[in-house]
């Protein structure tokens, strides 16, 4: 399995090289450093001295891959390339276009965006699981069209709907919590109830269906049936083994996830105005800082990895007959 | 001529599409494999209501897909000026609404302004009172006494115009029994709003009007092509590389197979929208850099629709290409590939004639269920602002503008219902149709979800 798990590390670097490449490419061959600061610079009449001033305030008046005015190996080492995207794989993320240390902001962002990812996705997953297997026992009746047809239509809403109404009805017009905010230490549930909540009611349409759709095509299977003829009850039925069988396939969407949860919710978190990677992110997009843009993409792709290791051992954990080699 | 058609980049792709599909349809006319499961979705309760809905969609999206400019009054002795502005054909049947323009903020069938404002009474004094509405009403003397018997007269009428419509559409086909009880009600329930709408909507803001004063109801009815655009525009350049990369991956194996999984899951690592998000940062700076080349705003703003489209269709091909791959692998292996192989059929013609058409119903179900999904995405980018230009007319920007007026009092509250309700009912629609269409293709999954 420890072989197992280091291959899978070591195939991890040529797609962490494809994204670096990739964002590479956009940042700095389609869109020139010379683009970034003239939109930096912001006025139309910006002049070459204010360009090449900016660029190298910034550290970005290099070479992209090959520096032909120093020697030996700082020709290749002293570029773009190098100090601005290889950099990334040491986890150095250097500071943000507004000068300020991005590996120091993503330490203390995570916590804020953790706080909001793990309630909802712990609670997220019980209460869309439990409705669906809630709907799988009823299934036929009447309870379960009603059901699949409430999650076609909860499904069909806009997320930003559940956002924009959950803060008009909680916070304006009931009181119940403040509109947006955020305050560190154990006050802050005060502020964390109502994304999370509004975040689980947006999510539970797709979840559930889906889950529904899992549970539904494992309930036809011959071992069901055997299991009902020793007599077992329906609900025992549903829990241990539908729901045990089911597990493979709820782990290859749920586990990958896991990591990513580090990097928070865009909408949810600028929205809520929590302090944290999400609404991170979605500032710097607006204001095209693409330095924090590049090392976020850089870190999405190493947690979705991270993930997908994850995903390979829990599948050992849940079925036996899995074996990592 | 007092008008020059505009072809848009756009509207071409929408044309070329239809073109595509028509020629589809009219090949396959006489194709048992295809006919079947249209037949069975359109026999369908939902299949066929839905399908109507949709179409009253694609109907708004298409006329507002016919652009020109029009003519300005000719000068003696120059050659013929165009106006800068370009105008659709839904514009020209709405212009009653979309000329309807009143200073700010006015709720539904309002008769006077959000705001009040400082007016000159008839005897000469001050008075600080909610003006009247230029448009909205404006045909009431007094709008206290008027209002109602008005506006029942007026929608009693329109009910009564759509139900006579309704009548004389649906006779014909009752008698000859080619309609069922769920497409006949759909039908009254769209004639219905419909001719209430063209009752009342050149009198009364019926949805309100936004910030500067423009009809809700306009916007509402503009965004849709917008919304349209994002889902199909998208398929059309998500299916060429999951087709071509997913059936390629699949049976070739080996080295391509390893090249493709590469490309799909180092594409796949990268959070969606941040890999939208970076995209289209770059096509924003590009547009800004060249405005030599874009001769309207519309242009400007169709251009960044389609490389929407694009980024869009270049991130989210991965999800079908590993699907198609998938059954590919499963579908070499049986004998009729076998069989082909050994009569020495070439791969290429295995690829399209034997592999290709088994995969289809897979290509279909993807296509139409994501669709929905799409349209949803507009609004979220426009949110996070990589989505279309700010001067277009969508959901996401009628969101987005009306977003922070629930803080206002009284609340700003009938953009937003519009934009939602506008999406809501052609998402679910296009759900209701996906799942259709999904149970028809692929007999397995029915019941199931």
């Amino acid at each position: 399995m420890l072989n197992y798990i280091v291959r899978r590390l070591l195939y991890a670097i040529p797609i962490l090289l494809g994204v670096n490449l990739l964002t590479f490419a956009l940042f700095f061959m389609v869109n020139t450093p010379d683009d970034m600061a003239r939109i930096h610079l912001g006025a139309k009449h910006v002049t070459e001295e204010a360009i090449q001033g900016w660029k190298r305030e910034h550290g970005y008046d290099k070479p992209l891959f090959f520096n032909a005015g120093v020697e030996g190996a700082a020709k290749v080492g002293d570029t773009l390339f190098v100090e601005k995207s290889l950099k990334l794989f040491v986890l150095d993320f250097g500071p943000a276009d507004d000068g300020r240390d991005i590996a120091r902001e993503i330490k203390t962002r995570m916590w804020p965006s953790l706080a909001i990812a793990l309630p909802t996705f712990l609670v997220g997953l019980l209460a869309y699981i439990s409705f669906a297997l809630l709907l799988v026992f009823f299934r036929g009746t009447r309870l379960d069209t009603a059901g699949v047809i409430l999650c076609v239509a909860l499904m069909s809403i806009s997320g930003l709907f559940y956002v924009i109404a959950g803060q008009y009805v909680m916070g304006k017009l009931w009181h119940w919590f403040p509109i947006s905010g955020y305050q560190p230490g154990l006050d802050a549930w005060k502020f964390l109830l109502m994304p999370v909540l509004v975040s689980l009611v947006a999510g539970i349409g797709d979840s559930a269906r889906f889950y529904r759709a899992l549970f539904i095509e494992e309930i036809g299977k011959d071992y069901v049936r055997t299991a009902r003829a020793k007599g077992l009850s329906e609900l025992r039925v549903l829990f241990r083994h539908v729901l045990g069988n089911a597990m493979i396939p709820i782990l290859t969407g749920v586990v990958v996830v896991i990591p990513r949860l580090f990097l928070g919710s865009l909408i949810i978190e600028s929205f809520f105005g929590i302090p944290g990677l999400g609404s991170y992110t979605i500032d710097a997009i607006q204001a095209q800082d693409f330095a924090i843009v590049r090392s976020m993409v850089f870190l999405g792709s190493l947690l979705y990895i991270a993930g997908l290791v994850l995903t390979d051992i829990s599948y050992t954990l849940v079925d036996p007959r899995v074996r990592l080699e | 001529m007092s008008f020059k058609p505009v072809l848009l980049w756009s509207d071409a792709l929408i044309l070329l599409l239809l073109a595509v599909v028509a020629a589809g349809v009219w090949l396959l006319r006489h194709n048992e494999t295809f006919r079947a499961p249209l037949r069975q979705v359109l026999a369908s309760r939902m299949g066929s209501a839905t399908a109507l809905i949709l179409a009253v969609y694609v109907g708004i999206g298409l006329l507002d897909s016919l652009h020109y400019v029009e003519r300005l009054p000719d000068e003696p002795g120059k050659a013929a000026q165009y106006s800068g502005e370009v105008k659709s054909a839904l514009d020209k049947l709405l212009s009653p609404l979309r000329e309807n323009v009143e200073k700010t903020y006015s709720a539904p069938f309002a008769t006077h302004l959000y705001a009040k404002e400082t007016m000159t009474g008839p005897d000469g004094r001050e008075v600080r009172d909610y003006p009247r509405l230029k448009h909205g009403g404006a045909h009431l003397a007094d709008p206290d006494q008027e209002f109602w018997p008005d506006v029942l007269k007026r929608g009693g009428l329109g009910v009564l115009g759509g139900m006579v419509c309704w009548t004389l559409l649906i006779l014909p086909l009752w008698q000859r029994g080619r309609t069922h009880s769920a497409l006949a009600w759909t039908l009254l329930c769209i004639l219905v709003v419909t001719g209430l709408l063209v009752a009342l909507a050149p009198h009364y803001h019926v949805l309100g009007t936004d910030k500067v004063g423009q009809d809700v109801l306009y916007l509402s009815l503009k965004s849709v092509r917008t919304g349209l655009l994002i889902g199909t525009l998208t398929t059309l350049v998500v299916l060429p590389l999951a087709i071509g990369l997913g059936i390629a991956a699949g049976y070739f194996g080996g080295r391509v197979d390893d090249v493709i999984q590469y490309l799909y899951t180092t594409l796949n690592s990268i959070p969606g929208v941040l890999l939208i998000a970076a995209a289209v940062l770059v096509v924003q700076v590009q547009i800004e850099a060249h405005p030599e080349l874009f001769d309207t705003a519309a242009a400007r703003a169709d251009m960044r629709l389609l490389a929407l489209c694009g980024i869009l269709g270049l991130t989210g091909w991965t999800g079908l290409a590993r699907l198609l791959r998938a059954e590919t692998l499963k579908l070499r292996e049986l004998e009729f590939v076998q069989a082909a192989r050994a009569f020495g059929v070439s791969r290429m013609r295995i690829l399209a004639r034997h592999l290709l058409p088994n995969v289809m119903h897979l290509v279909l179900i993807t296509v139409v269920i994501d669709f929905s999904g799409l349209v949803l995405a507009e609004a979220v980018l426009s949110y996070v602002g990589v989505g279309v230009d700010p001067a277009m007319i969508s959901f996401g920007n009628m969101i987005n503008g009306a977003r922070l007026e629930l803080a206002r009092e009284p609340v700003v509250w009938w953009q937003l219902v519009a934009a939602f309700l506008f999406m809501f009912v052609l998402v679910l629609a296009a759900n209701l149709f996906a799942d259709q269409v999904r149970d028809a293709l692929d007999p397995k999954a029915r019941g199931r979800a």
